[in-house]
């Protein structure tokens, strides 16, 4: 106890503020660092692709290894359509499972249904692709792509010969990954809308249902949208699940039998493989494009999502 | 007393009655269809698989192609050692950035940092795979478990981040007034009192962190490679056991498909096991 | 709005002023003002209560005694606050230090969460490292302990987390770990505020007997508590424009009887407040 009047003592504690201080900062440098090191070094590994290219890179369909001739299109095509397959099945889904949760459901029954649901989650995406190249790509191949060309096949997009691996199977199984994904966000904002609302349209003498249609999902509109929008945001990264089912062959057909490439299992596939430098380069470029557009996707959901929460918590 | 019929007929209500039913019975069938593809899943894997996981599958290391039998011993202790040191990297890492950001947490530098960790949490696993390679792999001409788990860490970060700092936020004010009321340094306060009682979401953190990590394949394809052999050197190439199941599943052989399946419902499983202790972890820290 | 020292009472002969403030201003936000030119003593071994409405800042006062309000942002001190005649905003005065001379128990009774009750009393001297030097964990805590009233309640128990305990019970830790870090001046925050009467009767016969020991300050709302367990009284009034002043500070028995301003006598009488 200091009976003294010292107020001034240099204290172990005020070295430990000082190294705490300092480890603080060090972390932070250390992390901030690490994110536009990505970023950077991207560029810098994709730069010679960046100037042998230059922007033809975007437009040219031709992937040759060989002859050294890189474009990013059939990838991106690749990408584009396997995301939007994938998209337009996990949010019918999604959306629909997350409002018999949020608003259907027994209270009993609904979370540990949401739970299960959640656990697609969790399921590693190369257990998905073994799945999918064992269980899902064969009955398309027997039972689905034929019925389709068969009753639709005057449509281009399922013309063509049918193999199994290809964009359509491909989108499928990337929309049971991503379900999950826009359940569990779609039934946050649906539960979230405020009680009122659902009360009026129930005082108005509508149906369960009716509210919820015409009140309530809209209401979480913006929501749900975000919720679809971090969805794509994962389908577009995908690697491994989709490298084992698109097929892997650099072409843009018509036809959603076709076996294609995404950005990410072009890399995947062929990183290991790439002889020359140019090529490297060529790899590493496609992760950049890759790194921009998921930027740019999930930059736009997460502005959706929460724009709707901090103005239903009133943060 | 004639009063205006305000009833509605009774065919019209019982046409909107029928929507409405064929409405709900729509998303029960939606919610039915996602659960059953996650039991078909776990279904199919544990099926095809279980026959496999024995004792041997294992103990063993994996046999030559062309050979039947062996195991997966080096990609199970591979995954730990590379989890684990990314673990290692991202917590002290992730946790104090987090410390950071609750208390210093205003301002455009804040902001920046946060967004930073959004955008990092987006990034498909193989780019930041890339760049692992970049900068770990290229310069030193080898492949090596280390820079599979730096690009594990960068995938980690995002979570442990953003957690750590709602979970330090959350902490009642009161808690750090009656540290500091006490005489204690602000590093006291904040890394024995406030921590400490943010722990269970930390750890929850964490958890799910090692869970979504052990799931993840992309990075390794170019980072640890993979290894038929024994291996506990982080400099080495080392196997893994998502990129033996991939490796075997895309190959052409029957006995090594089997494999596939068994290595499958072990990552599985163990993904799921990790998973129930990140919940129990966050009743933990309710007490 | 300039007021009296505390007059050095003939009650107590050896009043030494502990401690001081002098034309102290607080502001929040960086320029706005809550309390305004607060000059006042507080004379060791003694209980002064600070009285007043709601918004006459009272706890804003008593937080720039120990300045714990370096917590919040943009919060500042004008004057000076002297303990025992060293102005803690000296510029090369320790915070920290200053804390662990003048202690202070909240409105909210606070034990940590993760610690038990041993762990709590002895947190102060524990989590900064001070045990090392051969002092024992369980005499400390027992000291506290019984000072603060607790230690029959708890001493086969100490194990238990923090949390368990009643209000009052948990109130009284969290003085005893005040305590335990043997502070000289000890500020209390509408200490009794949140508890049942019974607790709050038990506390305020705590106050009487901690007097002996050390000086204490005590922000109450509750003017009959003033009245029971103060030597000397301090009133606050928040102006038209929210700023608190220092109205009038006297022996109790002086204030509640024959306070001296009228505005004093207002609210004692209940006329406003």
């Amino acid at each position: 106890m200091m009976t003294n009047l010292q107020l001034t003592t240099d204290r172990s504690a005020a070295r430990a503020d000082r190294i705490f201080l300092a480890s603080l900062w060090t972390a932070v440098g250390i992390f901030a660092a690490t994110m536009l090191g990505v970023f950077a070094q991207l560029v810098h590994s994709s730069w010679q692709s960046i100037v042998t290219f230059g922007f033809r890179f975007l437009v040219t369909s031709t992937w040759n290894p060989v002859t050294g001739q890189f474009g990013a299109l059939p990838m991106i095509y690749g990408t584009v359509v396997s995301s939007f397959i994938a998209i337009l099945f996990a949010s019918v889904i999604g959306i629909a499972s997350a409002t018999y949760l949020a608003e259907f459901a027994p209270r009993r029954i609904a979370q540990p249904l949401a739970s299960l649901v959640e656990l697609l989650a969790a399921v590693p995406s190369v257990v998905y692709g073994l799945w999918g190249l064992f269980v899902v790509v064969p009955i398309f191949r027997t039972y689905i792509d034929p019925v389709l060309q068969a009753r639709l096949g005057f449509l281009p997009i399922f013309s063509g010969p049918i193999y199994g691996v290809g964009l359509l199977t491909a989108g499928v199984v990337l929309g049971i990954m991503i379900l999950p994904t826009v359940s569990a966000i779609s039934r946050d904002v649906i539960a979230a809308v405020g009680r009122e609302q659902r009360e009026a349209g129930m005082a108005l003498g509508s149906t369960k249902w009716e509210t919820t249609w015409r009140i309530v999902l809209p209401a979480a509109r913006a929501g749900i949208f975000g919720a679809c929008v971090l969805a794509l945001g994962r389908a577009i990264g995908e690697t491994i699940a989709t490298t084992m089912i698109i097929g892997n062959k650099a072409t843009i057909a018509a036809s959603l039998f076709s076996p294609s490439y995404t950005l990410s299992s072009v890399i995947a596939n062929e990183f290991t493989e790439a002889t020359s430098d140019v090529y490297i380069s060529a790899l590493i470029e496609l992760g950049l494009l890759l790194f921009f557009l998921s930027f740019i996707v999930n930059g736009f959901a997460r502005l959706l999502v929460n724009s709707v929460f901090s103005k239903s918590e009133g943060r | 007393m004639s009063a205006p019929n305000l009833r509605e007929p009774s065919k019209h209500k019982a046409v909107r009655y029928a929507w409405s039913a064929v409405g709900v019975g729509f998303t029960l069938l939606c919610i039915i269809l996602a659960a059953g593809a996650l039991l078909a899943i776990l279904g199919y894997v544990a099926a095809q698989g279980i026959s496999s996981v024995n004792w041997a599958f294992v103990t063993e290391l994996p046999r030559p192609v062309g050979i039947t039998g062996g195991g997966v011993a080096n990609g199970i202790v591979g995954s730990l050692i590379i989890v684990g040191i990314a673990t290692l990297i991202a917590i002290p890492i992730g946790v104090l950035t987090g410390v950071y950001l609750a208390l210093f947490g205003r301002g455009i530098f804040a902001e920046t940092l946060r967004l930073l960790s959004d955008v990092l949490a987006g990034l498909p696993s193989i780019a930041i795979g890339l760049f692992a390679y970049t900068l770990f792999v290229a310069p030193f001409k080898q492949f090596s478990a280390f820079s599979a788990s730096i690009a594990f860490a960068i995938i980690m970060l995002p979570l442990i981040i953003r957690t750590s700092e709602e979970a330090i936020r959350s902490v009642p004010r009161t808690v750090r007034e009656a540290g500091f009321a006490l005489g204690l340094s602000r590093y006291a306060t904040t890394m024995k009192i406030v921590v400490p009682a943010a722990r269970g979401a930390i750890l929850t953190a964490i958890l799910l962190g090692i869970a979504r990590v052990t799931g993840e394949t992309a990075p390794l394809l170019f980072t640890a490679f993979g290894s038929q052999f024994w291996e506990l050197n982080p400099l080495h190439p080392m196997a893994e056991l998502s990129l033996q199941v991939f490796t075997y599943a895309i190959s052409p052989y029957d006995d090594w498909h089997r494999q596939a399946w068994a290595g499958a419902l072990l990552l599985t499983v163990a993904v799921f096991i990790i998973n129930l202790m990140a919940r129990f972890a966050l009743s933990l820290g309710k007490r | 709005m300039n007021t009296q020292f505390v007059i050095d009472a003939s009650e107590r002969p050896e009043s030494k002023i502990q401690v001081e403030t002098r034309a102290v201003s607080v502001y929040y936000r960086g320029n706005k003002l809550a309390v305004s030119d607060v000059n006042v003593g507080f004379p060791k071994n003694t209980v002064t209560a600070l009285i007043g409405p709601s918004g006459a800042g009272k706890s804003t006062l008593l937080r720039a005694l120990n300045r714990v309000h370096e917590l919040a942002d943009g919060t500042s001190v004008e004057g000076e606050v002297l303990l025992d005649g060293v102005n803690i905003y000296s510029r090369d005065a320790d915070a920290v230090l200053v804390r662990q001379r003048i202690g202070m128990v909240f409105q909210q009774a606070t034990p940590f969460p993760t610690m038990s009750i041993l762990d709590n009393v002895t947190a102060g001297l524990r989590l900064r490292g001070a045990l090392r030097n051969g002092l024992k964990p369980m005499e400390i805590a027992e000291k506290a302990l019984r000072q603060a009233a607790l230690w029959e309640e708890v001493k086969d128990v100490l194990h238990r987390n923090g949390t368990s305990l009643s209000g009052g019970q948990q109130q009284r830790l969290c003085i005893a770990r005040a305590l335990a870090v043997e502070p000289e001046v000890l500020l209390l925050d509408e200490a009794t505020s949140a508890l049942d009467p019974i607790s709050t009767l038990q506390i305020e016969e705590l106050i009487r007997q901690l007097v002996d020991d050390y000086t204490i300050i005590a922000v109450t709302h509750n003017m009959q508590q003033a009245a029971r367990v103060s030597d000397f009284t301090a009133f606050l009034l928040g102006d038209e424009r929210g700023v608190g002043h220092l109205i009038e500070v006297a022996p109790t028995n002086e204030i509640f009887t024959k306070p001296t301003d009228k505005r004093t006598e207002d609210y004692i009488t209940g006329r406003f407040g």
